[in-house]
């Protein structure tokens, strides 16, 4: 085994003895090599926790700081980091709480902290200037093959459909509304785009969140419409021209597209 | 003085850096949280350092205020992610990351640690030792050689913070540094804290360090200083036991052998790091002026040497 590998192994040995240490490391004064490779196991330990909290911090303040230092952590433990940038860490993050038992009372906190995973994808998403009204006006005005376009959406566009009141919860912890009024478990349908620097979370209707969903997969507009018209569970009804409304509000269309079979992936949602 | 075959490689004109080096000032570590207040008050300040691998995402605010930030102030890359010290091969993806940041933002320092923080597919986020020996020093090596090639440039190597140390280590810190910069040609990022806290976790002297450092390597290699703050712990026998936290002010002791480095190097731009507990970004000014104060009160031997020019 290698010197390293037997050092990896020593540092990713998180038990309650706090003491596994690897072989050939000396301290200047005899003192236990073990507490000093320990400063090395804290550290990690404590940028990988820092790390989540900085992504999550509406799930941190739903469970409390110890709570959610303790979650991250075991976390962590199953799940040390295959990448070196660290920004999308959290990843697999919120199907670790859905699976995490001592998380089990709070049903809403793994889709509460996929909608921030997702703001953190928005926040780093690449940067594309979106069509203005005007432009979109034109398009739409003399496109005979509109239907069969695909609309482009801005790299930062994300749906979340939740059985929760996703939405609410997170806005009461921007100060908007109150978390007591909320209903937790509301279904709600957020849609995340970020406008320059800014990423927003805008609560929408469920077949206007399959509609977008069904967009950003690469589908046509009649085919996105026709999906947010019929999948069952038949949640709301789809109105297309609110829909559309809400890409033009949020900014969100960069193209219209010719329609391209490879483009299309199969259908699935989350 | 030690002679030195290796020439600098990547010379001005040759290197993808941006030509003329950082300049002789203060700078600090550019935190988000600083973004704005940057910009809307242009702090004199002589430049700004970032994390190589925060920056390696597609768009958005890093991007967005780093171009503009990047724009008024000379800037430093700094990676934490490399694992030049790493028993693996090094992550072309990540050398291809890096070379695309260096042509993104034209720094006008490029510089990564003597430490090493993956094995395998793991990241381990943390800056990891390594003996000194044959054996890490043809690795290290051959890490940096394969790094300037890729990205066109010469790096700065930094000197680590270490709480341990190896039985299989046969060479001096400082002696081990000597080496790889005599054979590769690389720079030096002089990180006085880390020397510091290395020499207290590891029963030195730290100016017997900066002695032993300045004895084997020219100080025309020495491109970069960094100051940071330290927390105090201790070992199993009490003595004190330093933790490079990067997350208080800079401590007196590390002043002080701030001005003893300067003393030598003359003025040297030299970088305040500040990673946790970030505070209002006027105290990281008022420790940039305060390194400014000693590098310019400390050196006259530098200072003449530029009224002369």
């Amino acid at each position: 085994m290698s010197g390293q590998q037997a050092f990896v192994d020593a540092l990713l040995d998180f038990g309650p003895a706090n003491q596994a240490c690897p072989s050939g490391l000396a301290t200047w004064n005899h003192s236990d090599p073990a507490r000093r490779f320990a400063v090395y196991r804290n550290n990690v330990m404590i940028s990988l926790i820092d790390a989540l909290a900085d992504g999550f911090p509406v799930t941190q303040e739903l469970v409390g700081e110890a709570f959610f230092r303790g979650m991250a952590r075991q976390f962590a433990i199953a799940h040390p980091p295959r990448s070196r940038i660290l920004a999308y860490y959290g990843r697999d993050f919120p199907s670790f709480i859905e699976t995490f038992l001592p998380a089990a009372s709070l049903p809403y906190l793994a889709d509460v902290a996929r909608l921030e995973m997702l703001r953190v994808l928005a926040y780093h998403a690449a940067d594309r200037e979106t069509l203005t009204r005007d432009e979109i006006g034109a398009a739409l005005a003399d496109d005979s093959e509109l239907t069969r376009r695909c609309l482009v959406l801005h790299p930062s566009v994300a749906v979340l459909q939740s059985n929760f009141a996703v939405v609410s919860l997170w806005g009461a912890h921007q100060g908007l509304g109150d978390i007591a009024a909320v209903d937790p478990t509301a279904p709600q349908t957020a849609l995340v785009v970020r406008i320059g620097l800014d990423v927003n979370v805008v609560g929408i209707d469920a077949a206007t969140g399959r509609f977008i969903g069904r967009l950003i997969q690469g589908a046509t507009l009649a085919d996105a419409a026709i999906y947010a018209s019929t999948a069952e569970p038949r949640a709301t009804e789809f109105d297309l021209v609110a829909s559309l409304g809400v890409l033009l509000r949020w900014k969100t269309i960069c193209e219209f597209s010719a329609f391209s079979e490879f483009s299309a992936p199969g259908t699935s949602e989350r | 003085m030690t002679l030195h075959a290796t020439a600098v490689p990547f010379k001005d004109g040759a290197s993808t850096l941006f030509p003329g080096g950082l300049p002789a000032r203060g700078g600090v570590g550019l935190k988000p949280e600083h973004f704005r207040e940057i910009i809307e008050s242009k702090p004199d300040i002589g430049f700004f350092e970032v994390h190589a691998e925060n920056y390696m995402v597609d768009g958005g605010p890093f991007h967005h205020y780093l171009g503009r930030i990047r724009a008024d102030y000379p800037l430093s890359i700094h990676g934490v992610g490399l694992s030049i010290g790493g028993e693996s091969a090094l992550d072309r993806q990540h050398l291809d990351r890096l070379a695309a940041l260096i042509a993104r933002y034209r720094p006008q320092s490029f510089s990564e640690h003597l430490a090493w923080s993956s094995h395998g597919d793991l990241f381990l986020n943390d800056l990891l030792p390594a003996p000194y020996n044959a054996r890490t020093l043809d690795l290290v090596c051959g890490h940096i050689d394969q790094t300037q090639e890729h990205l066109r440039c010469r790096m700065l190597l930094e000197n680590p913070a270490t709480y341990v140390e190896f039985a299989a280590s046969t060479m001096a810190e400082t002696d081990f540094m000597a080496e790889v910069l005599r054979r590769t040609g690389c720079g030096l990022l002089l990180d006085v804290n880390n020397v510091y806290v290395s020499c207290i976790n590891r029963g030195r002297d730290p100016n017997a360090w900066l002695d032993a450092c300045f004895a084997s390597i020219p100080l025309s290699s020495i491109a970069e200083i960094h100051l940071a703050g330290f927390a105090q712990d201790y070992d199993s026998s009490g003595a004190s036991l330093l933790i490079d936290s990067h997350g208080s002010p800079v401590a007196r002791a590390v002043w002080e052998l701030y001005r003893r480095a300067i003393g030598r190097t003359g003025p040297l731009a030299t970088l305040l790091e500040r990673d946790n507990d970030i505070p209002p970004f006027q105290a990281l000014l008022a420790e940039v002026s305060m390194a400014e104060k000693i590098m310019y009160a400390d050196a006259p031997r530098a200072l003449s040497g530029e009224v002369c020019a």
